[in-house]
């Protein structure tokens, strides 16, 4: 079971508690009118679906109810860290040193 | 290749088996190809057997990082069925269920089919109203599929728990008995034999590290561990890591891959008759032909790489099945594992072109398709070998996710297999 760490909570809680909420850090296209079916496609659908490091959402659903994002592994799960929604993507060199 | 029948059976018999011939050769590449495929499950091999034998095009390579019909098609529960809602998928589904009538006789090769048939619960007056309006499309379009009281589902199936006190009393069912199973690693072995006895390579343990691109944009070939092999056209049919694979054709699809978790009880005497899916409950269920029973759900919800998913989703899995089959409450489970599936937003797949010219793409199977093995590889074989797909899997463009003209069985069903 993943062991996720809610950065509102300041708690690291079992994953049961969790919802996913697949990438972050996708953008909502700021004028809909002006937007091409191209970039609704990619706003929409398109995901980097990484094998490594993951940028992602997750929602605390049976906590506080609040999202938050987190880098994770996706070749190992495991969790690289976790940050409130809105701050800025943490640096991936900085996290993954401490793994070699 | 040996055929395999009577005669052969009894002349290899005199000499105490130790003299049949190997079923293909393990290959290398060699410098060039008309036609690469990028992964040896069901569907790659597939698309290279109708290559060879229905469009006269040999001169084929199919490239797996590990063993062939290692990745999902060796994973998976098996469950052939074809009762999905919207007409292309009908036609794309029963297309295959077709072609599985008549694939062991086609590739001289057992593959176990069995139509035994499929049983899908419904628990509650939504699960009512959705099955029968999938029992109604499907009989318009000519696909077998009926409705059954609780107690005709039980008389179908009698291990189902149909008390009305039940957490999720069952409401009555969708049965399909075209639907059924097949043997997993045979559909492999058989497309592969049948595929190598016209002349395909099948190179294993060489994984494709990348596709290269000429300079006007179409493709160039593909970088391998084992070096680089030119190719005249690239046809990529790697589940879990599609979207890897064909970002190195900088083409970006719309897939997340996630873990889906199987697990085998221990063999007992038959019990199981058919295949029952409970997609309210959460859980489905068959028995293998050794005995065991092989059980299902969902996937684990998060991305993930690590073909082996999490233990809370096997908890749900087991819960639901004592929940709909109380006898098996005291079953011992022998083993479990997981597979990574390319899941798109609609949860239907893509077989098709791509922007780039001559590289093709089989790819958002997902959790659902190895029912799909004989009858998407039939295609995409067409797809790849006249440029321009078959009228089967015109529907199942990348571009829909761009138009709009989604084939959404996620609505339609919520869960899938
Ligand atoms: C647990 C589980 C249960 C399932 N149950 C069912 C079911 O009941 N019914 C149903 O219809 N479907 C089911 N499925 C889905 C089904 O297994 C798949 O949709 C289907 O088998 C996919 O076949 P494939 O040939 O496309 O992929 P695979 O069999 O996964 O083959 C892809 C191959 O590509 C190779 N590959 C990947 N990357 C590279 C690379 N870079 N270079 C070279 N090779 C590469 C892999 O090694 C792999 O062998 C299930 C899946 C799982 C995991
Ligand atoms: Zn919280």
């Amino acid at each position: 079971m993943l062991l996720i760490h809610c950065p509102y909570c300041n708690e690291t809680l079992p994953e049961v508690e969790f919802a996913y909420a697949s990438e972050a850090h996708i953008a909502r296209p700021t004028r809909p009118s002006e937007t091409t079916d191209e970039d609704w496609a990619e706003f929409l659908f398109m995901r980097s679906n990484v094998k490594g490091p993951l940028y992602e959402r997750w929602r605390h659903v049976h906590g506080c109810g609040r999202f938050f994002n987190a880098v994770r592994d996706t070749v190992t799960d495991k969790f690289l860290t976790t940050y409130k929604a809105g701050e800025p993507r943490p640096d991936l060199s900085s996290l993954t040193e401490g793994l070699k | 290749m040996t055929r395999f029948n009577a005669f052969n059976l009894l002349k290899n018999a005199m000499s105490g088996h130790k003299n049949w011939t190997e079923q293909w050769p393990d290959s290398q590449p060699k410098s060039e190809y008309d036609v690469v495929i990028v992964g040896a499950g069901g569907h790659g091999l597939g698309a290279a057997y109708y290559l060879a034998s229905q469009h006269g095009i040999t001169n084929v390579a199919v490239i797996d990082k590990g063993w062939l019909g290692g990745g999902n098609t060796g994973r998976n529960t098996t469950i052939i069925r074809s009762n999905y809602l919207y007409d292309e998928s009908q036609r794309l589904f029963d297309h295959s269920v077709d072609l599985w009538q008549g694939l062991s006789q086609e590739l001289n090769y057992n593959v176990m089919y069995s139509n035994r048939g499929c049983l899908m619960l419904a628990h509650t007056v939504h699960d009512v109203q959705s099955f029968k309006r999938h029992v109604h499309a499907n009989r318009l379009n000519g696909v077998d599929n009926r409705w059954l009281t609780p107690e005709e589902c039980k008389e179908y199936c009698p291990p189902i728990n149909i008390a009305k006190d039940a957490r999720y009393p069952v409401m009555g069912g969708a049965l399909q008995e075209r639907a059924g199973t097949a043997r997993h690693d045979a559909v492999a072995w058989g497309y592969a034999r049948g595929a190598a006895a016209r002349g395909v390579d099948i190179i294993q343990n060489c994984a494709v590290i990348a596709i290269r691109r000429n300079a006007d944009g179409s493709v160039a070939g593909v970088d391998t561990e084992k070096g680089f092999i030119k190719a005249k056209k690239v046809a990529v049919s790697a589940s879990g890591h599609n979207s890897m694979v064909m970002a190195t054709a900088g083409v970006r699809l719309p897939l997340e891959s996630m873990p889906l978790q199987a697990l085998v009880s221990e063999p007992v005497k038959p019990i199981f008759p058919c295949v029952v899916m409970s997609n309210a409950v959460h859980a489905y269920c068959s028995q293998s032909d050794k005995g065991e029973l092989v059980i299902g759900s969902g996937t684990d919800q998060y991305v993930s790489y690590s073909q082996r998913g999490g233990l809370p989703l096997i908890e749900h899995t087991i819960a639901a099945i004592s929940e709909v089959f109380p006898i098996f409450n005291r079953m011992r489970m022998l083993r479990k594992w997981g597979g990574i599936t390319d899941n798109t937003p609609d949860r239907s797949p893509i077989i098709g072109k791509t922007p780039v010219p001559n590289l093709y793409i089989n790819c958002g199977w997902g959790t659902g398709g190895f029912k799909a093995t004989p009858g998407s590889a039939h295609v995409f074989a067409h797809t790849i070998a006249k440029d321009e797909p078959h009228p089967i899997n015109a529907p199942f463009t990348l571009d829909r996710f761009r138009t709009g003209r989604l084939i959404d069985e996620a609505a339609a069903a919520a869960v899938a297999h």
